[in-house]
């Protein structure tokens, strides 16, 4: 309004002849139609193609071996031990026993998994309080309402840590034994720790502070705090090797909180330590069996467990289907370019719509 | 009637006590303070929620958000979820505070201005602020001030009393306008300080044109109060240098407040159509909440009594039943969900309307120079309905036409003078025009240019184009000068002022005058004049005065001219009459007269001031001296005022300027001028006139009755100074005055004379109307002083009187104007504006039906539209004429029988002559000739014209008729509405709009049109001379008609095609976005959780994906605007609603369903028995949802600027932008989810990338694979567009010329004229050059109508001129046999309603006089080339130019024929059976032939 006044004259209020206010930018306009869009066609075919057997290529070089130990071997009894919840004090552990007819090459990573728990409902995950993980203590003696029933025990104390997703935590822990040609027994070395992300490590999850050298560091900082519902121990006492390794910042159960996307999930447990023969070069061919502390029930919600033995790619564990995507999508690409083809070919070869 | 609002006294702040001096005593009266503002501080907040929750979206998501905050069912961090509620509401809230802000700040410039009001402590005049000012304060205003509030005038400096205003920001009308004191104040000098009085007036109220009250004095006497006595806020003061008047209604009580209404909000016919997928986006949303509560309900129950571990009871730890957490989880789902009912769809809508808004203002082609205005969009969202009109309807005068009215020719007494100079002179302004034009256009340069070798054939060539020629003004550059000279003086360009007189005519009134001059100087009485000398001479007296034009002199802007001869103002009283109109009086007056007429200067030398007293002088002198002593003799006896100077006053007399309310009158009084009858002054009881030889003569103006539109005419009561005599002028529309015509008496020569020239006068009206005229009639009637008395009586009584006034004066007006006598009739032609037969071809090519509603008589308006392309020649026309319920009734249903037998049977002719010979009342013309009409070419039903005159229209409208003139009217291609009234052209558009349920626009210019303006869907305002009415009601405003083409076809078409894309656009993101969370459901047991965050999925729709979309909606463009000017039948596009059809919401639906699918299994596939959480595998969807829709919206987007690109590129940086800083921020502030550092891990995650490259990928390959094949195998109209953009422009132009027919036949029925095309050439070719534009142009100014007489033309002119036997021979041979008969047309022979043919024994004598009278005109050639109406044909000159003898032979008979047709015209009812008698027996010999 200002400008308008200000140069007055007869043709004060004419628009200026700008090309934007007029409309009229330099502008490119693709049209779609079958001969400009073939190219692309072609080249995306080409490079999907190429992509998908490259991706193949790098699957096909990956192991797997899942186990389902739910009832297999001597797990049997422990199943239907569990299956009553008055016995889930009684510890019971089992072995199942596997080969390996090719050997692991590289990095083998240790998963257990579970089918058909729904990690992912909302109302699950939601009950957790990431507050009284990063160990604040207001937050430690009154969790957040999310972790709704499971915030106090009967006796009114705060649990610790609250949640449904704390009180879930799955607690079969898992010995792994090579049995090696001679007959010995060796046990395979894991690394029970670096299964997490750094930030949650470090950043995530954190211990409430505790006065360092006080007696019994950690119950004294949990005190007044009651361990989850169907814990077996409290949350400071996890990893009786490693006193580090305790708290909240202890790796299974950070593990575990990170809810898993889909009801069949697997989640890390341990990766092969590489330091000692035979285990340099990855999991060598032979029988293994696998020792199972059976704690964790799986009947209420029909579900299995399993161990999963793997190595990695690149681009994540053996998955064939990235690569057939890529092959399938190439191909119709591919196809749909062809038909494009022949229409071009048939009706819009010299423009004829042009002339319409 | 007249409430009681304002009871005041005035005066009391004389009382010493000092007890009024504290307290008004109108204090309880509204201020002057304006207050536009909505909200104030406090009130904002809670005001503009409320108004806000109007909406119901609004609501909505309010309540959603509160949903959230419930916490069985919530989903989302309860704050968050508020978030873009409240962003919402916030950007509306601010733009309202903003506008409110505005809105304050100019009240408060507006409060603050200064004026001069009395105050009653200091006895003085003093400044204060307008919002001081107060009811009943007196106010003194100067010239050029503005006035603040509505004022009654009490006092001017003026010595007439009077005080001039400017309305100019009210009505938008730039003449000025008078007003007067009030009468009890009329001769006060110091009137406001000795007067008591109690002024009553109504209620304060927004009509503009009318108040009411009294004042009443101490001594209980009443005087009226009228509008002329009101000065309104806003108006400026002009031309007074001081006036003071008290406050009548003060701040929002004024009228011109109260006139204030915002801007109009309507709903578009798209949004409509949106509101129903929005329906259906509800109930999607609800199936979907109830699917998945039922799916969570039987997960549940799968689980029976065992609860899982992950089963998490209920906060109470008590466990929820299945149904009971079903119950919970449809909430909740419809809070996850709730992006498919897109918050941001209602916005992003209106930021996108704003953007098409500006880009419409700014728009260059919409911006007219000569007035420097630019089109205005009064309604903000409704701009895409632009794109979708099916109707139109359109005024005539001012909208189609310039409304600038130039006086063509005139008959006076009976006799014509044709004015040829004058219609060469016009010519002049349309050749500059058209060589101009020429410089500018492309086609047909060449063959113009190899005309212009002899002035002769350039000639032709002018008038070969006539009708471009018809509706070209003046040139443009020579308008600019004008517009920028004549900045302040409406209706004075220089067309409309230097008319050339006709010599004849001039001559006339020279020799009149004269002797008038030399009589009078013999003192002969002046009833010994020829009478029609006398005629002559009181016709342009009438064109002179009969108006109320004031006289202005431009060196001082504004100012009057004030050349007072001393005069005694208007008779107000009956002692008043009784004085000077008494005998004795009378004889010493005329005495005085015959006294001081020999004083005047013979020879009226202007050095020597021409003084020349008025018959009355002397009686005004006596009455002087009795009343106004304070004026001295000298006054009385030197009439011109010192100041002005003989010197003076010959300078300026030249360039006096006329200020005229409707443009017929600046053109009669230019006209008069141009014989040297100039309006020299105007004041309220005298008019000043110069004539030639006698100088000025000063009329004393007894009464104006001025023009209302249901009398349609005005008159003057004047006293003639010469005659003395009181003489009526009236001037009005010839339907009305000839009804008025004082029936001749039969027996004495003067009886017969008059019956002569009544019948003669109407003669040329009809032709004057043929020819596209407005038509006015001039009439005189002079009253003995008894018959004045005694009307006077009953006058003033009504004047008066304070209930019913206005009934009671135009009673009044109706008793004095009877038994007049006729002096003549005058033809004003309304020239048609620029472009307007291109605009409306196109926009008829655009498929767009148009109907013209005008008030003009059917003549005019008939040759209007066929100037106008609006009928074209080949058309039958059906017209309805009908003066009962009854006959109307008959004649609709003969109508449909008829449409239904010509179009349904093949046998046309068959159809027709049984029509013709069952129906009698019903008057059609058969247009097409006869060879046409057996001619096989398949009619459409478009091929019809139908024209309907008001009273017909009120029958037709009627309950019972409406269906069936519907029925009748949709069959025709155009339909003209004439002698219609405002409240029918508004019943039509409704008539039509709601029964057709079609898109309707309705423009036009004037007050008369508002109503149909504000019935359409869209009403279009034209901003030109006649006020800002129709502006103020439109919902856009053009300059121009012709800007209407850009207007509808360009941006029209883009922004509903813009609009429409985004609308689907959105609903297809929205629902993809959704049904992402859908198909996860089936993994989490329906629990309603989402792997997207809620960040995202808040913000998604907000932030992430808005930019780009509302870029495409504001910029793409499908076409370019060259092509779809080209092309305007792509705007078929948006009438067929073919951007957003039913069907495609719910492909979109299919598309968005299926993208969903791929965006969600490729992943979940992907990261499918994988340890990977929900966060980590839902951020990659919630990219992939983001690249697939993006790219979505790059397939559909048309043209990619520079904006595009940054859009997409902005949206992608901010989304990842947003998510790394969301995810690096806190670990803890975003429970329920918790997605620390995911986007981190997952930028180093190869799988995402090669996810990135996929999804997308796939997901679009059908659309993309479809819009491809669509491309090559079916492109629509639009594609077709598209593609001609792309070739370069010369090759463009030729696929355009040859692709045309095709293109049409594709969209709809063709365009009427190409067909016609091809045989022009080789029918023309032998015998001129020129090409088919040529050609084209003749054809379309055609007149079908007229065309009856065909097969004996083309006889005659077989008789008389070979070349027309070997064309009336080529004709009946060759299947467009029309062509041949169009080479015929002559003057006055097509254009008079044309029963021609075979006429009745005529009345020799008369047409013999009449010959003789249009001798003249037809003695040259090139004289009747430019006398020739404007719609004759331009090959018809082409063609009888060479044997110009044969041709005018040819004239000579046509006229004798066609004078018996033209007498049965003067009673309507008559005329139609005569036609129709003349149409049965042309159709015999038709098809005897």
């Amino acid at each position: 309004m200002a400008k308008e006044k200000a140069n007055s004259g007869p043709l004060a209020r004419r628009p200026d002849n700008s090309a934007f206010k007029q409309q009229r930018l330099p502008a490119w306009s693709p049209m779609l139609t079958a001969n400009t869009v073939l190219p692309f066609f072609y080249c995306m075919a080409v490079l999907c193609m190429l992509l998908g057997v490259w991706l193949l290529v790098t699957v096909q070089n990956t192991q797997e071996l899942k186990l389902d130990y739910t009832e297999a071997g001597t797990c049997n009894a422990c199943f239907a031990k569990r299956e009553n919840a008055s016995n889930a004090l009684q510890p019971c552990n089992c072995t199942v026993v596997f080969p390996i007819e090719k050997a692991f090459k590289g990095n083998v990573f240790f998963y257990y998994g579970l089918r058909n728990f729904h990690q992912n409902l909302r109302r699950y995950m939601d009950s957790r309080d990431d507050a009284q993980m990063v160990g604040r203590k207001k937050n430690l003696k009154s969790p957040s309402t999310y972790c709704e029933p499971f915030e106090k025990d009967e006796n009114g104390l705060p649990i610790a840590p609250c949640g449904a997703v704390a009180n879930s935590i799955f607690n079969d822990s898992f010995t792994l034994v090579y049995h090696g040609s001679k007959g010995s027994t060796i046990h395979v070395p894991l690394y029970r720790s670096g299964l997490t992300w750094y930030t949650d490590k470090n950043i995530k999850y954190r211990n409430p502070k505790f006065v360092v050298g006080a007696l019994q560091e950690y119950p004294n900082a949990f005190a007044g705090t009651a361990k989850p519902l169907y814990w077996h121990k409290p949350v400071y006492e996890l990893d009786p090797h490693n006193p580090d390794n305790n708290g909240f910042i202890n790796e299974d159960l950070i593990v575990w909180m990170r809810e898993a996307a889909f009801p069949n999930f697997k989640k890390l447990y341990g990766i092969l330590n590489r330091v000692s023969e035979p285990f340099t070069e990855g999991l060598p061919v032979g029988n293994y069996s696998i020792e199972i502390s059976y704690n964790f029930p799986v009947q209420y919600f029909r579900g299995r467990k399993e161990v999963v033995l793997t190595t990695v790619t690149w681009f994540g564990g053996q998955n064939h289907f990235l690569p057939i995507a890529y092959l399938v999508t190439g191909g119709l690409i591919l196809l749909l370019a062809v038909i494009l083809t022949v229409i071009w070919w048939k009706f819009g070869k010299d423009g004829k719509n042009m002339k319409e | 009637g007249v409430g009681e609002k304002d009871t005041e006294t005035l005066g009391k702040f004389e009382a010493e006590n000092g007890l009024w001096r504290e307290e008004n005593p109108n204090r309880h009266y509204a201020n002057n303070k304006i207050k536009t503002t909505k909200y104030t501080l406090l009130s904002f907040l809670p005001k503009n929620l409320f108004e806000q929750f109007h909406r119901f979206a609004n609501v909505y998501f309010v309540f959603i958000a509160l949903l959230n905050f419930v916490p069985v069912v919530n989903a989302f961090q309860p704050e968050l979820a508020l978030a873009p509620v409240v962003f919402i509401l916030s950007v509306t809230a601010i733009k309202d505070l903003w506008e409110d802000y505005r809105r304050h700040r100019s009240d408060k410039e507006i409060n603050h201005m200064d004026c001069l009001v009395y105050s009653r402590l200091e006895r003085r005049y003093v400044e204060r602020y307008w919002k001081e000012v107060r009811v009943g304060d007196f106010i003194r205003l100067r010239c050029n001030e503005i006035l603040p509030a509505d004022v009654l005038l009490l006092s001017s400096s003026d010595p007439d009393r009077l005080c001039h205003i400017e309305t100019a920001t009210l009505d938008g009308e730039t003449n000025l306008k008078q007003r007067q004191v009030v009468r009890s104040f009329f001769d006060l000098v110091r009137p406001l300080l000795f007067y008591n009085s109690i002024i009553e007036c109504e209620k304060p109220n927004n009509d503009l044109n009318r108040f009411r009250g009294y004042i009443i004095h101490r001594n209980g006497r009443r005087d009226g109060l009228y509008k002329e006595n009101l000065l309104l806020r806003g108006c400026t003061i002009r031309n007074t240098e001081e006036a003071v008047g008290i406050v009548i209604y003060a701040g929002h009580e004024t009228k011109a407040m109260l006139n204030n209404n915002g801007p109009r909000y309507k709903r578009s016919k798209l949004e409509r159509q949106m509101n129903v997928d929005v329906f259906w986006c509800v109930i999607i949303l609800l199936v979907m909440c109830l699917f998945a509560a039922v799916g969570h309900g039987l997960w549940m129950f799968q689980y029976g009594d065992k609860r899982p571990v992950f089963d998490v009871l209920s906060p109470e730890g008590t466990d929820l039943s299945p149904i009971l957490s079903a119950i919970y989880l449809f909430l909740t789902m419809i809070i996850v969900f709730q992006v498919l009912i897109p918050i941001s769809l209602f916005v992003s809508i209106e930021i996108v309307k704003i953007c098409q808004v500006y880009f419409i203002h700014q728009d260059m082609d919409l911006y007219d120079e000569e007035t420097d205005s630019h089109l205005q969009c009064r309604a903000l969202n409704i701009t895409e309905d632009l794109g979708q009109m099916q109707y139109i309807f359109s005024d005539k005068t001012g909208t189609l036409t310039e409304n600038k009215m130039v006086f063509r020719r005139c008959t006076v007494a009976g006799v014509e003078y044709s004015h040829d100079a004058n219609a060469r002179r016009l010519a002049m302004y349309q050749e500059m025009d058209s060589e101009e034009e020429e410089c500018m256009s492309h086609g047909g340069t060449l063959t113009r240019r190899d005309s212009v070798t002899s002035h002769q054939s350039a000639r032709v060539v002018l008038r070969s184009q006539s009708t471009k020629s018809h509706r070209r003004t003046g040139s443009r550059a020579e308008a600019k000068r004008a517009s920028i000279l004549s900045k302040h003086t409406a209706f004075s360009s220089p067309m409309e002022k230097d008319i050339t007189p006709d010599p004849q005519l001039l001559d006339k009134v020279n020799e009149c005058s004269s002797q008038l001059d030399f009589m009078r100087f013999h003192s002969q009485p002046m009833s010994q004049l020829p009478s029609d000398l006398s005629d002559i001479i009181d016709f342009f007296i009438a064109l002179t005065i009969c108006n109320t034009v004031v006289v202005s002199s431009p060196n001082q802007p504004r100012q009057k001219v004030r050349m007072r001869f001393e005069l005694k103002s208007p008779v107000k009283t009956i002692e008043d009459f009784i004085k000077r109109f008494t005998p004795s009086r009378l004889t010493s007056g005329s005495n005085s007269s015959s006294s001081s007429s020999l004083i005047t200067n013979r020879s009226s030398n202007r050095g020597c001031s021409s003084v020349l007293s008025s018959p009355s002088a002397e009686s005004t002198l006596t009455k002087l001296d009795e009343e106004r002593p304070a004026r001295g003799l000298e006054h009385a006896f030197s009439p011109v005022p010192p100041n002005y100077e003989g010197k003076t006053w010959a300078a300026e007399e030249g360039e006096l300027r006329y200020e005229a309310e409707s443009p017929d009158e600046a053109a009669l009084v230019y006209a008069a001028r141009a014989y040297k009858c100039s309006l020299v002054g105007r004041l309220p009881d005298q008019v000043t006139v110069e004539l030639p030889h006698l100088g000025k003569l000063s009329f004393e103006l007894l009464h104006t009755l001025g023009f209302d539109s249901t009398r349609k005419r005005m008159s003057v009561v004047v006293r003639h100074p010469l005659t003395d005599q009181i003489t009526v002028y009236t001037k009005g529309a010839d339907s009305v005055i000839m009804d008025l015509i004082k029936p001749p008496s039969t027996d004495n020569s003067k009886g017969k004379r008059q019956r002569k020239i009544v019948y003669r006068t109407q003669n040329y009206l009809n032709l004057y109307a043929a020819d596209g005229l407005r038509t006015l009639c001039i009439a005189k009637k002079i009253l003995t002083k008894e018959e004045y008395a005694c009307w006077l009586q009953r006058h003033l009584e009504a004047e008066t009187a304070i209930q019913g006034r206005e009934e009671l004066l135009f009673e009044s007006a109706l008793r004095l104007e009877t038994n007049l006598q006729l002096l003549g009739a005058t033809g004003i032609e309304d020239r048609l504006q620029d472009g307007v037969p291109e605009t409306i071809a196109s926009l008829r090519k655009a498929g767009l039906q148009i109907w013209v509603l005008t008030g003009d008589k059917q003549e005019t308006a008939i040759n209007i539209a066929y100037a106008c392309k609006l009928l074209e020649p080949e058309e039958e026309i059906l017209t309805l004429n009908a003066d009962s319920q009854e006959a109307c009734a008959l004649l609709l249903e003969e109508s449909l029988h008829y449409i239904q037998a010509k179009f349904l049977c093949t046998s046309t002719d068959q159809a027709a002559k049984t029509f013709h010979s069952e129906f009698a009342a019903f008057d059609i013309y058969p247009s097409s000739p006869p060879s046409s009409s057996s001619h096989t070419s398949p009619f459409t039903v478009h091929r019809l014209g139908l024209v309907i005159d008001g009273r017909t229209l009120a029958y037709a409208l009627d309950k019972n008729l409406e269906d069936k003139f519907l029925a009748v009217a949709r069959s025709c291609r155009s339909v003209l509405c004439c002698r219609s009234t405002p409240l029918q052209k508004s019943m039509v558009v409704k008539l039509v709009r709601n029964k057709l349920k079609v898109m309707t626009l309705a423009i036009g210019d004037g007050a008369n049109d508002v109503s149909m303006i504000q019935v359409a869907d869209v009403g279009v305002g034209i901003s030109g001379q006649e006020g800002m009415q129709a502006v103020m009601a439109s919902d856009f405003a053009l300059p121009r008609f012709q800007y209407l083409q850009k207007l509808l076809l360009v941006h029209g078409h883009w922004c509903y095609s813009r609009l429409a894309n985004m609308i689907l656009y959105f609903f297809y993101k929205n629902a993809m976005f959704v049904a992402l969370i859908f198909w996860y459901q089936f993994y989490c047991g329906f629990s309603g959780s989402a792997m997207i965050d809620q960040w995202y999925l808040i913000f998604f729709n907000l932030m992430f994906s808005a930019f780009p979309q509302l870029i495409t909606g504001t910029l793409d463009k499908d076409v370019s605007a060259e092509t779809l000017q080209q092309l305007p039948q792509l705007y078929m596009n948006g009438q067929n609603s073919e951007e957003y059809k039913p069907y495609m919401f719910w492909m979109n639906m299919i598309d968005a369903f299926y993208q969903s699918l791929v965006c969600f299994f490729l992943p979940y596939f992907a990261y499918a028995d994988s340890d990977v959480d929900l966060f980590t595998w839902g951020t990659p969807i919630t990219t992939l949802a983001l690249f697939t829709i993006l790219l979505h919206l790059g397939i559909e987007t048309k043209t990619w600027t520079w904006m595009n690109w940054a859009s997409i590129t902005f949206s992608i940086a901010l989304f990842f932008t947003v998510a790394l800083c969301y995810n690096a921020s806190c670990p803890t502030c975003y429970s329920p989810s918790n997605p620390y550092w995911t986007m981190q891990r997952l930028l180093q995650d190869p799988l995402f990338y090669m996810l990135c490259v996929i999804t997308p990928l796939a997901a679009l390959l059908p659309r993309y694979f479809y819009r491809a094949c669509q491309g090559t195998l079916f492109p629509s109209p639009v594609q077709v567009g598209r593609q001609l953009d792309k070739l370069p422009s010369e090759t463009r132009r030729n696929i355009l010329s040859l692709s045309r027919v095709k293109v049409g036949a594709q969209l709809g029925p063709k365009p009427p004229f190409l067909s016609l095309l091809k045989p022009f050439p080789k029918d023309y070719n032998h015998k001129d050059q020129k090409s088919f534009s040529n050609s084209k142009t003749a054809q379309g100014c055609q007149g079908p109508v007229l065309q009856m007489d065909n097969v004996g033309k083309s006889h005659q002119k077989g008789q008389s001129s070979p070349l027309g036997v070997t064309h009336s021979k080529k004709g009946l041979s060759d299947p467009y046999t029309f062509v041949s008969t169009e080479i015929d047309t002559l003057p006055y022979t097509k254009e008079a309603p044309g029963h021609t043919g075979e006429s009745q024994p005529p009345s020799t004598k008369d047409s013999d006089c009449l010959d003789k009278t249009l001798d003249p005109s037809d003695l040259s050639l090139s004289s009747w080339i430019t006398s020739t109406p404007l719609l004759t044909q331009g090959d018809s000159v082409q063609v009888t130019l060479p044997p110009a003898g044969g041709s005018q032979c040819v004239t000579y008979k046509r006229n004798s024929e066609e004078t018996p047709g033209l007498d049965h015209t003067v009673r309507p009812t008559r005329r139609t059976e005569e036609q129709l008698a003349n149409c049965s027996k042309d159709h015999s010999l038709q098809t005897t032939l």
